[in-house]
């Protein structure tokens, strides 16, 4: 297909969408594998009213814990340090990769076996450890294909996910050495038996945290690969990473949040593994690590928290079902985002993490057709949130009154007054007869190119005569 | 970090606004507003003059406030919110008494019936009566089926139609169910499913001018799908759906083309086009 003249300047998000639309075997592999989950999602939640009961109970537990956040810190922090559980505060991820680095140089650690973390990925561990000499190795099968492959994450749960079989066999084949083939199981035990050795030779292992409970000091961390439970349990130390709205009140929050999150992002009643963290290893005890650290990463969290309507971001369990349903994530996947977060969450979280004006266009990158509000467990009303973050995009702030990073980056004088035009047009009843005259009368007139509308369409033509002029006839008529 | 104290329900904005089943009035009431939007002004003129039949022909008396214009729609998702809100308030202050509004149109009507209690949260004179409009705004074909509880005599011949719904209809209007019954009165018409049926069309207001490729891509997908689904009809009650549904089916110059539910159902029963 010949491509049409367009308009030359083309943003980074846009251009980036191309790409990945243009790669047919990346579009195929996505397709494929979110039909799938939403498959097994509904699946998961025969019962209708069983799942909305649930969704509510999650939203209210999300939001009864974010509204004594602070308090709710304080007293984790109190129970893990009473169970022996070193814990560290980072308001940037700078301060967090010192901390880890810290505890690495104290331990002279040079090899780090990692579980699934994303807010890992937000530090971008990998990397600030390998500058100072220690590996970093992967043991989640998905993060460790990518990272192999030398690849960010490209959705939350599933990291490879834009990879097929055969995709991963010539990876493995061209990395490792491995005869090629494309029986998963196979591929699966190659990888199991590369880590599991490396789980015995590193010095520190980091894991992510799911729940965070307060009342007990206890981390909560799910897995299906069992490398969560080894990671955190071989090496001597462990170093759990999270963000700070992680935290809920009760042991009792974590069974509804538990059952929302497995049965959102799989289909799955339960994963495979629970591991429940409340201390290092006690005299006596056979194993377990000698040091157990929580790192609590804030990253601009506390400023979603601030806003009443924006604080609803924090609810999110990172289950990726608002991903997996998204018909634009599903057509251009993970990597387009550029960011650690995919999707519609990634859109609405990323730009408290990195500033607005770095991700003006994630809040665009949606139809707003409400699939991801209506599979969310804990409700969060990602649509309004969209919207409420292309409003700041284009809103510049009033001095010392910013509600946001980056806040206005987008604000252009020219859009701006299209739409006080537009206002006026629509609020003025004379203006807008004389409009609709001149519309329908002249609609041999209408260009048959309308910028990027007819790149995939017919220009729409205004019909000969309005509705409004239709009706007053019609209904002069009758009357 | 300075956290409230108490408990804040977040019910500020919810994301499925119709949880609660709405309750119907018991009668056809006499009269009823109707809110013809701005793209069937324009561009499906014919839609609103159905839907104005439909109606009469269920001895409704039919007023068309000839102020009206726009429901603010495009400048609301677009994030300019003050217009939005100068706009809403124009049509507002047209729908005075006490008749339902009807809205051919599932998105605009879902800004009537939830979003405008957003735009006038911080004035209570007018969320009094954003609300009060919002408890009697009906969806066309919900208004059909639920308050005039029509009875459809078919009396074309058998065909085979697949149904549109528009995202925020489907998800704030529940408009698919009203759609689907509507065409299951119809004898001779049989709806055949198309393949993902409840994902969006690609339209999304300024989405598709913001995001031309991927709003390009998922509209090429809706099309295929409707195409491979052996209809020779699809009917849609959105008219930014139809609007580009029917663009991309023209570019294509594929035989298929996507008419308003109101027009369908209206030649379908005997009403001359």
């Amino acid at each position: 297909m010949s491509q049409p003249a367009r308009i030359p300047l083309r943003d980074e998000f846009n251009s980036r969408a191309r790409d990945a639309l243009g790669d047919a075997q990346l579009r195929r592999n996505f397709r494929g594998a979110m039909d799938s989950l939403m498959e097994k999602r509904a699946a998961a939640f025969s019962d209708a009213d069983e799942r909305e009961r649930l969704r509510t109970l999650g939203n209210h537990i999300r939001a009864r814990a974010l509204s004594r956040l602070p308090d709710l810190l304080e007293q984790l922090e109190s129970n893990l340090t009473a169970n022996g559980i070193q814990v560290h505060w980072a308001e940037t991820t700078e301060q967090a990769n010192r901390i880890v680095l810290d505890i690495a140089e104290r331990r002279q650690a040079r090899q780090v076996i990692k579980g699934k973390s994303m807010v890992s990925e937000e530090m971008d561990m990998n990397h600030v450890l390998a500058d100072h000499g220690i590996e970093c190795l992967e043991s989640d099968m998905g993060e460790y294909i990518i990272q192999l492959d030398h690849e960010k994450p490209s959705h939350i749960i599933m990291p490879a996910i834009h990879k097929n079989a055969d995709q991963v066999a010539r990876l493995f084949e061209r990395e490792l050495g491995e005869p090629y083939t494309r029986d998963v199981n196979e591929l699966i035990q190659t990888g199991r038996r590369i880590l599991r050795q490396k789980f015995f030779d590193a010095d520190i292992g980091v894991s992510g945290v799911n729940f965070a409970v307060a009342e007990t000091g206890t981390l909560v961390l799910v897995e299906n690969e069992g490398n969560g439970r080894m990671s955190t349990t071989v090496p001597k130390v462990h170093i759990a990473v999270t963000g700070i709205e992680k935290v809920v009140a009760h042991l009792r929050d974590v069974v509804p949040l538990l059952s929302l999150l497995t049965r959102s992002a799989l289909g799955q009643p339960i994963t495979t593994y629970i591991n429940m963290i409340s201390r290092p290893r006690q005299a006596g005890e056979r194993d377990g690590p000698e040091e157990v650290h929580l790192v609590l990463l804030d990253n601009g969290r506390s400023q979603a928290f601030a806003d009443g309507e924006l604080r609803q971001t924090l609810n999110c369990i990172r289950c990726g079902a608002c991903m997996n349903h998204c018909p634009v994530y599903t057509r251009v996947g993970g990597h387009t985002y550029g960011e650690v977060y995919p999707g519609p969450i990634g859109a609405i979280i990323t730009p408290h993490l990195v500033g607005l004006d770095k991700v003006p266009d994630h809040p665009s990158a949606s139809s707003l057709c409400g699939a991801c509000g209506e599979v969310c467990p804990v409700r969060i009303p990602i649509p309004s949130l969209l919207r409420r973050l292309r409003e700041e995009n284009v809103s510049r702030p009033d001095p010392g009154h910013a509600v946001m990073r980056g806040q206005g980056s987008k604000y252009s004088a020219l859009e701006s007054t299209v739409w006080k035009l537009w206002r006026t047009l629509y609020t003025r009843p004379l203006l807008y007869r004389l409009f609709r005259f001149f519309a329908t009368r002249l609609r041999a007139l209408t260009p048959s190119r309308l910028g990027p509308w007819t790149e995939h369409r017919g220009a729409p033509k205004p019909a000969a005569r309005s509705l409004h002029e239709l009706a007053r006839k019609h209904l002069e008529q009758s009357r | 970090m300075n956290a409230p104290r108490t408990f804040v329900p977040q019910a500020t904005r919810t994301a499925e606004p119709d949880a609660a089943p709405r309750t119907y009035p018991e009668h056809k009431p006499e009269r009823i507003y109707l809110f013809g939007t701005c793209v069937v002004d324009l561009f499906f003129p014919e839609a609103g003059m159905d839907a104005i039949r439909l109606l009469e022909r269920e001895g409704i008396q039919v007023v068309f406030p000839q102020a009206q214009s726009c429901c603010g729609q495009p400048a609301y998702t677009s994030g300019y919110t003050d217009q939005a809100r100068e706009v809403a308030r124009a049509q507002l202050a047209l729908f005075d008494q006490d008749w339902p509004v009807v809205v051919p149109s599932g998105s605009c009507a879902g800004m009537f019936r939830h979003h405008y209690q957003e735009l006038f949260a911080g004035e209570p004179d007018t969320l009094a009566r954003a609300r009060a409009v919002a408890e009697r705004t009906y969806e066309l074909a919900e208004f059909l089926l639920h308050v005039c509880r029509v009875e459809l005599h078919d009396q074309g011949p058998p065909t085979e139609v697949a149904l549109h719904t528009s995202c925020s209809a489907r998800r704030e209007m529940h408009t698919h169910h009203h759609g689907r019954a509507l065409l299951d009165q119809l004898s001779g018409v049989r709806r055949v499913d198309h393949d993902h049926e409840s994902e969006c069309c690609g339209f999304g207001g300024t989405f598709c001018v913001r995001m031309p490729d991927i709003s390009g891509a998922m509209v090429a997908d809706k099309t295929r799908s409707l195409r491979d689904s052996g209809a020779t009809r699809v009917v849609s009650a959105d008219a930014g759906c139809l609007m580009n549904i029917n663009g991309a089916l023209k570019k294509q110059r594929a035989p298929l083309q996507g008419q308003h539910l109101a027009s369908f159902l209206w030649q379908r029963t005997g009403g001359q086009p």
